[in-house]
């Protein structure tokens, strides 16, 4: 998730991003897609221009930002945690690693530790269900993971584990 | 002259190691001055064995597996000598009993090269469908699809020809072909091994499906989840698009097909055909009422073919090798091939492929290997969130549509979660009832509140509270579900719920 939007304030890179998809039809979803990719969320004070850039109310789009469990209205931590919750998983001892990561981490699903570092999110399945448990890290899978892999997962995103 | 190592890009042996392997080799070939050429294959689809390292020696392509980076010091030094002697040697790869034992049709070239080159794809009959299809009348397509029997793979297994017929013959300026990539059972990974694997043949199976019922535009809805699935695409989109199999003049025929890939966001009711629809349209996925049908009235109010991953892929073989070819395989009213997917608890997890018809235990018996903890099995969820948990005794259904439906069971998109003895139906009960509300688009109230009420119920009989009364109670909530829901999430989340009961009363105080 970038930091930096090549000079641009949030307000236009919304304005650009918005631009971009007015025209595409059924674009809403690729545009949201496209403004958390950009700034990591979609800031709420948004809503607005999206609206009327695509033509919408703004019910609609704050009706589509909450429908779907991907878009987040507040920034999340620099890293992504997501452990798998579904029945594969679950076989597999997911549910003990789901507690495991609530207790090292100190937080519940939607929470993000103090130093900013990881967002712990649940998720249904990633489509590794014949290695599972399944965690997903950003854009990375990660297979078989146990307590103790998912101890050397989580030190790496830690600030000490990222300067190494 | 250097040495082809293969070794797949796919998202499971990548989340196994492989891409630490492919550095390792690359570094130690580069250390022995070993020219080597390494190619990042889609996968086999035996996950119990990736990352699977596979080289080509005296005309064949044996393999090694599962490789880990510290591997590969002694591999290098075992294949200046005898390779065989290597501890994770496997033989030639096309002689493992777990992939020889499978009769591959759709996954055919999964797994045997670069996903991405088209020369790949075209020297082992790609393009093979299209072609023919460039030949025929739309008619003519479409005929083919009906007498091959095909069914759609997304679960509800409807005559693909008769939902071909519909749009063909329904009048329209545009019309659409929607591929549901939605994938979102757990225990399912065939529509992503697919598209990481062999992409273009998706691609081939929505082109021809365009020439049939007269689309010129396609979207695939990719789920979020697969990021390396939707890089895969849509960069073969692009070459396919640089060699004119999409675009304005496809082969030089003068027709036209453009295709696009759009990404869910997370909402499992979005693979429901309908809800799919309304968000492609940019709403959130709620279930439409049928009718009209999405043949009829679909994507912006136009007729649209919406399939399952593997419904696309296998129109291709459909007609590259003709109806009959097709249903020679399979029984009953299930023709063609299953694609089953070994997932969960077990041993020897993957893809398995097979005409229809084999009991379940023989798979799980011959392909599964038992179960990854040792243990004995209890159970198996088949067909995704929505299905049965089976005991032993219902193993010997021969897998097929109609054998499964008649024991309140689903194949589904034939996942199947293999469950050890540890394992306690009463939370797996209370999980359907969970997930249902969670995911629940909210539009029927049996469905957005009777889920939580389910929970509530499994909470009290989990602890111990009247009993026989919530038991009672939770089964009339079941009935409250499968009459009052709109869609099969309300309408099947008793499923699981009820086979768990029925079989495992044990589990429920
Ligand atoms: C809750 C729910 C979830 C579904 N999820 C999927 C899915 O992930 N993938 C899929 O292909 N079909 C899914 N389906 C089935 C689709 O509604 C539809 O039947 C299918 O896409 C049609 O394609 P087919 O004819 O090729 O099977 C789902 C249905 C329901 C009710
Ligand atoms: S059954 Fe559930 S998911 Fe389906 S339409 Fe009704 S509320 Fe929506």
């Amino acid at each position: 998730m970038t930091r930096e939007w090549g000079g641009l304030s949030i307000q236009q890179v919304i304005a650009k991003r918005v631009q971009e998809y007015r025209d595409v039809s059924g674009g809403l979803l690729p545009l949201l897609h496209a403004i958390q990719g950009d700034i990591g969320y979609i800031p709420p004070a948004s809503v607005a221009a999206i609206a009327s850039g695509l033509n919408l109310s703004r019910a609609e789009v704050h009706g589509v930002i909450s429908f779907y469990h991907d878009f987040r209205s507040a920034p999340a931590g620099r890293h992504v945690l997501q452990i798998c919750r579904a029945e594969a998983c679950q076989s597999m001892g997911s549910r003990e690693l789901e507690a495991h990561a609530r207790n090292t981490l100190g937080i519940d699903y939607g929470g993000t530790t103090a130093d900013g570092a990881i967002s712990l999110e649940p998720v249904y399945c990633l489509g590794n269900c014949a290695c599972s448990p399944s965690v997903r890290i950003d854009d990375s899978i990660h297979a078989r993971v146990d307590a103790a892999a998912l101890d050397v997962l989580i030190a790496s995103l830690t600030d000490a584990g990222e300067s190494k | 002259m250097s040495l082809r190592i293969y070794l797949p890009g796919d998202t499971t042996a990548v989340a196994l190691g492989a891409d630490e392997v492919a550095a390792a080799l690359l570094e130690q070939a580069s250390k022995r001055s070993l020219s080597i050429e390494l190619v990042r294959n889609g996968s086999r689809g035996m996950f119990y064995l990736e990352p699977l390292l596979e080289m080509e020696h005296q005309g064949q392509r044996i393999a090694f597996g599962p490789v880990s980076a510290g591997d590969i010091p002694g591999l290098l030094d075992a294949l200046a000598g005898d390779a065989a002697q290597h501890a994770l040697y496997l033989g030639a790869t096309e002689d493992i009993p777990w992939l020889k034992g499978q009769q591959r049709l759709t996954f055919a070239r999964a797994g045997l090269g670069d996903p991405l080159s088209l020369a790949h794809y075209r020297s082992l009959d790609g393009f093979a469908g299209l072609e023919k299809s460039l030949q025929l009348t739309p008619q003519a397509i479409v005929t083919e699809v009906t007498e091959s029997g095909l069914r759609g793979r997304g679960g509800a297994a409807f005559p693909a020809g008769i939902k071909w017929q519909t749009v063909l013959d329904t009048p329209a300026s545009q019309k659409f072909i929607v591929c549901n990539a939605d994938e979102g059972d757990s225990g399912a990974f065939a529509d992503r091994l697919l598209m990481e694997a062999d992409p273009y043949q998706l691609i081939e199976g929505m082109i021809l499906a365009g020439l049939a019922v007269g689309a010129t535009r396609g979207y695939i809805y990719l789920r979020s989840e697969y990021p390396k699935a939707l890089d895969t695409l849509n960069a073969a989109i692009a070459i396919a698009q640089e060699h004119a199999y999409l675009g304005d003049n496809i082969c030089g025929s003068g027709k036209s097909f453009h295709l696009a890939v759009r990404v869910g966001a997370g909402a499992y009711i979005c693979g429901e055909e309908t809800a799919l629809l309304d968000s492609l349209e940019g709403k959130r996925g709620m279930v439409r009422v049928k009718p009209p049908l999405p043949a009829i009235e679909g994507l912006f109010g136009q007729p649209t073919l919406v399939h399952n991953v593997l419904t696309l892929a296998a129109a291709t073989t459909v007609l590259a090798k003709g109806a009959a070819f097709y249903q020679d395989f399979g029984v009953g009213r299930s023709r063609g091939t299953l694609t089953l997917q070994l997932a969960g608890n077990i041993r020897c997890g993957g893809l398995v492929e097979l005409p229809y018809g084999t009991s379940l235990r023989q798979v799980i018996e011959e392909f599964g290997g038992g179960s990854y903890s040792g243990r004995p099995i209890r159970a198996i969820q088949a067909g995704g969130p929505l299905g049965a948990y089976l005991p032993h005794s219902m193993w010997d259904t021969p897998l097929d549509y109609e054998a499964f439906a008649a024991m309140g069971a689903m194949l589904g998109h034939g996942g199947m979660v293999v469950f050890d003895d540890t394992v306690d139906m009463s939370t797996q009960a209370r999980f359907a009832m969970e997930f249902c509300a969670v995911e629940s688009c909210g539009k029927c109230t049996p469905c957005r509140i009777g889920s939580t009420r389910g929970v509530e119920v499994i909470d009290r009989i989990i602890a111990r509270q009247e009993p026989a009364a919530n038991r009672e109670l939770l089964l009339d909530l079941c009935d409250t579900l499968e009459q009052g829901s709109l869609c099969a999430m309300g309408g099947l989340t008793p499923m699981p719920v009820r086979s768990a009961l029925h079989h495992f009363p044990e589990d429920f105080g």
